[in-house]
């Protein structure tokens, strides 16, 4: 069976047809959900994009969290269904209580759109499952709010249960603990800050985002 | 005594008697107003208009020339690309990231005006010197303007140029570009069709910013008090740009629209009397349709208001269910405003329909605004022959050759620094200057700031010749440069015309693209002074020349005079974008950096041409001379064959010689490949003698250096005798020197630290 992926569309939400083009690529079979329907449509996967869902008016992600199809984003979620959030969509996962943390403006208080090295973790989430820990990828950042921020506890939790996912391996945003990535507790809902999409053919530099797609068309075969 | 109402408005008394003799009687405020607007220069182009014809604009590629939103050609596969350029000078001298801001938003709404998506945006930016606070200001406001709302809205800048020269410390200029794609059946063209049709009017408010933005900012200079003009700059909102962008892009898919066009200048106005002005017909506008942003605005704002962010679709009547259905999908305000008549006039109403577009009595007004309640039956407050807003005068402005030219001209920089700079005096410090410069500097603080990636099209982004973008499902790409030349222009504008032309096109076929098409965007002074037509008739033909010579064609453009600030007018700023077109792309094209260990090759010859070069001007302050040759024919032999070197994977790294001559040119591809290189000047091709600092640092045109494996030097050197293009051997990739020998010798290290990080320096100051 092809994977069925689903990536949600906010208003202003722009990399959508992009996690699409690259998910395409690795032969899965994905389309948008609409952020107003209630309902994942019974997809095998989550993709929830980058972009300015609602013009990240308020504050990123803020009114996001409200559209009627994250309800059922949690309930995938709860039930163990692989949700990833790229950029905007890490904002997002944060602000509606699926992952911990909020992510703040950069500390040069600049927009940053530029390569990024990332050593991955953890092989134990549902994005990384086909990487090694150590593993250094390539892989853009775009954003202006990527500062990752928690408490101090919640820090001590993820680094104690193995939740840090990426780090940068030269900080560029001042994110706490370099994090570039996080996931949940039950390790199927992972943010990070770069877009794997944008790593995904030799033509735009690098291909390194495939191994992380490439682990959540895994996940899914494997949920199922 | 007060002025008269339309010289308050920026019309002369010429005009006005025009508009009398055209009605036949006194005009109405309202009428005064939109004839303002629409025979200002910015919207009428009447001074540019007789010049501009002589452009170019045919090839058997080209299927929408001037005139329309966007130019648009055939690509190939049923594909098609819309490009288009424009400027915000005034408004971003005003408030610099507004300015920008709603410049981005603007021409993003004329590209998909057209029926494309939007896919790439382009920035030729000039400020003053970044030495002075306000210039650091206007700078990083237009940059955080620009980064602010395309990133936002979801257009990707991908590349651009930033120049900084006193000329324009209080006169920025803000270029945007913007390139759509779409399928050949995808096009939309600004249409009313047939009577009965209704004008819908969607996304913003409509408020009261920009109102008179064409008249009162556009075309005018600046004087002491213009911050005053400060409320006629509009306010962007790329959410709302996006969900515009979204909703149109579907009503085109779905076929619900007839006909479509963007509001900018001179707002509906504009828009409405265009639209049906071009098919013959006649439209009835009703501002209580209008949504507004604040009550009590009156007939004339709302007809002259240019707030951003909206757009007028056509639509059947049939369709208009399905058209409200998508838009607030989107959530994008849409009422009908208008009808399209057989009456060939453009009239106004203040109550005239209903929600529907349906004239009836009494209708209820849409908004807050519950004054007296109208009926249909009221007088129209403006009604005018339709094609007269469009057909203002047209003015054959004198022209007049700069009493100062011939002795700038005959003042060649070149004898002051031949005995400044003998052969034999070091010219590393030379070099290193120039290297830090801010217009020849890294300008990644800049680029970074733009998402440059989005749609997973760019394969060469910010930073290098051209810009290139994959054609996903084909094996095509775009290769796309932006580049203008204000001071060859100063001291000759016909060649500095051509020179322009020349170097966009070289940039585009140094990533490996035959070029294709061009827009440009011209940037004068005051036209009423015939110095400044002067330069913008020699300009128009020297870019004509060019573009003909290379089968060019100009598929639009955009005219900003007035650019003058305290008496000063700019120097003459023609700035062009170029689409190029690759037809199979298989690797990432070479970029503009050496390979340890190659060959250096140099393909045309250099002749001592100093005028208005970066080393004469920036660092000698020597604004004379004449500029280099711009020889079209050899244009014609080099620019294919520097595309198929570097679509053949024939070379390693490949870049354009322009600002800062060969030195700085072989110094940036040293520092963008991480390796030192040494060069022998006695190997350069030259036409005629030079001194060592006159190869280093002329700005001769048609020039490309390249960066070859050491094995396949012959074959290409034979392949350029063939080709009639002079090229040599002028040294080898490796070590951690640039070094020209004894003539210049700076340590890679330092050669990038100072390239690099000169902008940042310049900004903390």
């Amino acid at each position: 069976m092809t994977t069925r992926v689903g990536v949600i569309q906010f208003p202003g939400t722009n990399c959508e047809l992009d996690v699409i083009h690259a998910m395409t690529q690795l032969g899965a079979d994905a389309s948008i959900l609409w952020h107003g329907d209630p309902t994942v449509n019974g997809v095998d996967t989550v993709i929830v994009p980058g972009g300015f869902a609602h013009g990240d008016y308020l504050r990123t992600g803020a009114i996001a969290r409200f559209s009627p199809v994250m309800q059922a984003v949690a309930d995938f979620a709860a039930s163990g269904g692989p949700v990833v959030g790229i950029c905007n969509g890490f904002q997002i996962l944060c602000e509606a209580g699926l992952l911990p943390g909020a992510l703040q403006k950069n500390a040069g208080l600049k927009f940053l759109c530029e390569p990024a090295e990332i050593r991955v973790e953890t092989s134990r989430s549902v994005l990384t499952n086909g990487a090694q820990v150590g593993q250094v990828l390539r892989v853009p950042i775009n954003h202006f709010e990527g500062n990752y921020i928690c408490d101090a506890s919640t820090l001590a939790e993820l680094q104690a249960e193995d939740r840090v996912v990426f780090r940068y391996v030269r900080n560029p945003n001042g994110a706490l603990d370099d994090i570039a990535g996080v996931c949940n507790a039950a390790r199927n809902v992972v943010g990070l800050m770069p877009h794997p999409e944008r790593a995904s053919d030799r033509l735009l530099g690098s291909q390194d985002g495939n191994v992380l797609l490439g682990s959540v068309l895994s996940a899914c075969a494997k949920v199922s | 005594m007060a002025d008269s109402l339309h010289v308050q408005l920026g019309m002369t008394d010429d005009e006005f008697e025009a508009v009398v003799a055209e009605l036949g009687r006194e005009p109405t405020h309202l009428e005064l107003a939109m004839y303002s607007v629409m025979w200002s220069e910015h919207c009428s182009y009447k001074s540019s208009k007789p010049h501009l014809k002589r452009f170019p604009t045919d090839a058997p590629w080209v299927m929408v020339g001037p005139g329309e939103g966007a130019g648009v050609i055939d690509v190939g596969r049923d594909l098609a690309v819309a490009i288009r350029i424009e400027s915000h000078n005034h408004p971003s001298a005003v408030e610099p990231y507004q300015g920008a801001a709603t410049g981005v938003g603007g021409i993003i709404r004329d590209v998909f005006s057209m029926g494309a998506r939007p896919i790439a945006l382009m920035d030729p930016l000039r400020f003053g010197n970044l030495d002075d606070p306000r210039t650091r200001y206007i700078f990083e406001g237009v940059v955080s303007g620009i980064s602010g709302y395309g990133n936002a809205v979801g257009v990707p800048t991908v590349g651009g140029e930033v120049v900084f020269d006193d000329c324009y410390r209080d006169n920025p200029l803000v270029n945007v570009f913007c390139l759509g794609l779409l399928n050949h059946d995808e096009l939309q063209l600004a249409v009313a069709g047939a009577p009965g049709n209704l004008a819908v009017l969607l996304g913003s408010g409509t408020g009261r910013d920009g109102i008179g933005g064409a008249s009162v900012l556009a075309s005018a200079g600046f004087a002491e008090g213009s911050l005053d003009k400060r409320p006629s700059v509009q306010v962007g909102d790329p959410f709302e740009e996006k969900r515009l962008i979204e909703a149109c892009l579907e009503l085109y898919r779905r076929k619900l629209v007839v006909g479509v066009q963007d509001l900018g200048a001179a707002g509906l106005s504009c828009a409405a009397s265009e639209t049906a002005a071009k098919g013959g017909a006649g439209m009835d506008v009703d501002v209580a349709r209008i949504v507004r942003r604040e009550p009590k605005m009156t007939p004339v704002e709302l007809l002259t208001s240019e707030s951003q962010e909206r757009m007028l679709a056509i639509v059947t009547p049939e369709q208009l269910d399905d058209v409200l259905e998508v838009a607030a999908r989107w959530e994008v305000r849409a009422s009908v405003v208008g009808l399209v008549t057989d009456t060939e006039r453009f009239r106004v109403y203040d109550g005239r329909f209903d929600a529907l577009g349906i004239p009836g009595k009494n209708p209820a007004r849409p908004h807050g605004d519950n004054a007296e309640v109208l009926s249909s039956d009221s007088a129209p407050i403006a009604d005018v022959p339709i094609g007269s807003l469009g057909d203002g005068p047209v003015y054959y402005r004198p022209l007049a050759v700069p009493d100062d030219l011939a002795e700038r001209q005959a003042d060649d920089p070149r004898g002051v620094l031949a005995t400044k700079f003998a052969d034999g005096v070091d010219l590393s410090a030379e070099l290193l200057t120039l290297l830090a410069t801010p217009t020849i500097a890294d300008k990644t603080w800049v680029s970074r700031q733009y998402d440059h990636q989005l749609f997973l099209n760019t394969v060469v982004g910010p930073g290098s010749d051209a810009a290139v973008l994959r054609l996903k499902g084909t094996t095509k790409a775009l290769a796309i440069s932006t580049d203008g030349k204000a001071r060859f222009c100063a001291l000759d504008p016909r060649v500095g015309g051509a020179l322009v032309v020349l170097e966009a096109a070289r940039n585009v076929a140094c990533a490996g693209a035959v070029p294709k098409a061009l827009v440009n965007c011209l940037n004068f002074g005051n036209p009423e002074h015939p110095e400044i037509m002067w330069q913008f008739s020699e300009v128009v033909d020297g870019m004509s020349e060019a573009c003909a010579a290379l089968d060019l064609p100009v598929v639009g453009g955009n005219v900003s005079f007035y650019n003058e600030s305290r008496g000063a007018n700019i120097d003459p700023t023609p700035t062009v974008g170029v689409v190029g077109l690759i037809d199979d792309l298989k690797v990432i094209p070479p970029a503009a950096a050496l390979r340890d260990g190659d060959a250096v090759l140099v393909l045309g010859a250099t002749a001592p041409e100093l005028g208005g070069s970066e080393w004469a001007s920036v660092l000698h302050g020597l604004h004379a001379g004449v500029p280099p040759i711009a020889d079209l024919e050899a244009a014609g032999r080099l620019l294919p064959f520097v595309a198929e070197l570097a679509n053949s994977g024939a070379v390693a790294g490949i870049h354009d010689v322009s600002d800062g001559g060969l030195a700085v040119a072989i110094a940036e591809m040293a520092i963008a490949g991480d390796v030192g290189v040494v060069i022998d000047l006695a190997g350069v091709p030259i036409s005629e003698a030079c001194s060592q600092a006159e190869i280093l640092f002329s700005e001769t045109s048609n020039r490309v250096v390249c960066s070859v494996s050491q094995l396949d030097v012959e074959v290409l050197l034979a392949a350029a005798v063939a080709a009639e293009i002079p090229a040599a051997v002028v040294g080898i990739a490796g070590g951690a020197e640039v070094s020209f020998g004894a003539c210049a010798n700076v340590g890679l290290v330092e050669a990038t630290d100072v390239w690099r990080y000169a902008i940042e320096r310049s900004l903390r100051r």
